[in-house]
């Protein structure tokens, strides 16, 4: 019941007055609500737990985390991504 | 695919990898609460590459494993029913109950069907309105909005034939009991992702501060895994204990605010047995008053059923990281995904089911 993966929202409709939509991952294509991330798009990825979308892929904050790692050389660790409590 | 190769790069995870080799002087315990982790990290060989000083622990998030088995056995009590279409998600049919399960049920003659969603099992019961719809609501805070919504839908459709046998359980309750446990060697946490992306991280910041104990928000791919470790090993080699994001991508320090007021709409903070830890003060969901009449356990009277675990199933103490899947007698012989005899070998989450699926056996020492 726990899908680790996100989707792409292929798809987006109303089913007995919630908002539902298609959901590709890696071209298994699910139905999922929406009701959780009204405001989310097709296009969008979003991550899915038994058939509720939780949220959206914050595709700016995945891109800055992936370009730390990559850039960083050997011994060029500074501080690590990410926010933290005080 | 996207979002997913690219936090598999491997060039990425050896850099991380050696970064930890170059921060970490002393042994740590670190624990991965969220079953789905655990698998992760056995699959992608993570606990076998980390220096020998860290050693991680595989924590209680996986809500096969721990809904009760007097829970399971109601579900098979009902499931058995004449006029009852027993709904569950697939994982939960093969998980022992004291006598049989839900499989055994269904080959038996019950109305036992998978879905996918709780919203399924409100479409079976507005398809069956002779029937009664019971869906087994079990999982954490990630299935909670789902379940909650259904409730809710449900009621706007009037559907009387509806029902939910809850089994909610909510992280943070257990990590902190885990911590409290005069046994406890957990020194750090990896939080599930999932969950916060419902909950957000700022409720492990009472936790973090009090029980001085690092607790980073972490993904599930091997960047992501990688990341929250070596974050972690930073603040226990540097004495700090704080709340760290390393899933940023995905959750945010409030969460998800319209799944937050669904749930507390229809559920309520209440006492839980966890399946091989015992009762855990507040530490689950139960139904509002309001929404009683939503409450299988209500509209079908089932008998409290006193019921012992298997006397060889370690799982309990697997689950609270006192013990690895491979230390128990059963593992592997006796017990396989096959033939389990207790829930951690049932879901694929469980620890013992990854242990035993990645061949993670006697010989390899404790660690
Ligand atoms: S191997 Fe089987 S019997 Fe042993 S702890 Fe795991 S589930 Fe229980």
């Amino acid at each position: 019941m726990c899908l680790a993966v996100p989707g792409m929202i292929i798809e987006r409709s109303e089913e007995n007055g919630l908002p539902m939509g298609r959901v590709d991952f890696g071209g298994t294509v699910i139905p999922v609500c929406l009701a959780y991330v009204p405001e989310s798009k097709v296009g969008q990825y979003v991550i899915v737990h038994a058939g509720f979308a939780l949220n959206i892929v914050d595709e700016d904050e995945a891109q800055k985390t992936l370009a730390l790692w990559r850039e960083l050389n050997q011994g060029d660790f500074g501080d690590l991504p990410g926010e933290r409590s005080a | 695919m996207k979002f997913l190769s690219e936090f598999q790069d491997p060039d990425s995870a050896r850099r991380i990898l050696d970064e930890i080799r170059r921060t970490v002087t002393k042994p740590w315990v670190i624990m991965e609460i969220c079953g789905g982790q655990t698998h992760a990290i056995v699959r992608s060989g993570i606990d076998r590459l980390l220096p020998s000083q860290i050693e991680l622990v595989h924590g209680p998030g996986c809500p096969v494993c721990v809904t009760p088995l007097e829970l399971i056995d109601k579900a098979i009590a009902i499931a058995s029913r004449p006029n009852v279409i027993f709904a569950s998600f697939g994982d939960m049919l093969r998980v022992p109950g004291s006598r049989k399960d839900l499989f055994v049920v269904k080959s038996e003659g019950g109305d036992v069907r998978v879905v996918y969603s709780p919203l399924d099992a409100v479409r079976i019961a507005r398809a069956h309105p002779d029937k009664q719809v019971v869906f087994f609501a079990v999982g954490f805070e990630t299935t909670a909005p789902g379940n909650a919504m259904a409730v809710v839908q449900a009621e706007r459709e009037r559907l009387t034939n509806f029902s939910l046998l809850v089994s909610h359980v909510l992280v943070p309750p257990a990590m902190q009991a885990l911590l409290r446990s005069p046994l406890n060697r957990v020194q750090a946490y990896l939080a599930a992702g999932h969950v916060c992306t419902v909950m957000g991280w700022k409720q492990y910041e009472p936790i973090s501060s009090q029980f001085r104990v690092p607790i980073v928000v972490t993904g599930f791919e091997p960047i992501d895994l990688l990341a929250g470790i070596l974050a972690a090993v930073r603040q226990l080699e540097s004495s700090r204990a704080s709340v760290e994001n390393q899933y940023a991508r995905a959750v945010n320090r409030e969460g998800n605010a319209v799944a937050q007021e669904t749930v507390d709409r229809v559920f309520e903070i209440a006492d839980r047995k966890w399946r091989g830890i015992g009762v855990i003060p507040q530490s689950g969901l139960c139904f509002r008053p309001e929404f009683a009449s939503f409450d299988a356990e209500r509209r079908f009277v089932v008998h409290e059923i006193e019921v012992a675990e298997p006397a060889e199933c370690i799982s309990g103490l697997i689950l609270q990281g006192l013990k690895k899947p491979h230390e128990c007698s059963a593992f592997g012989a006796r017990c396989t995904p096959q033939t389990p005899l207790g829930a951690t070998m049932v879901s694929s989450e469980g620890a013992c089911a990854a242990y035993y699926s990645f061949q993670r056996n006697r010989s390899i020492s404790s660690h």
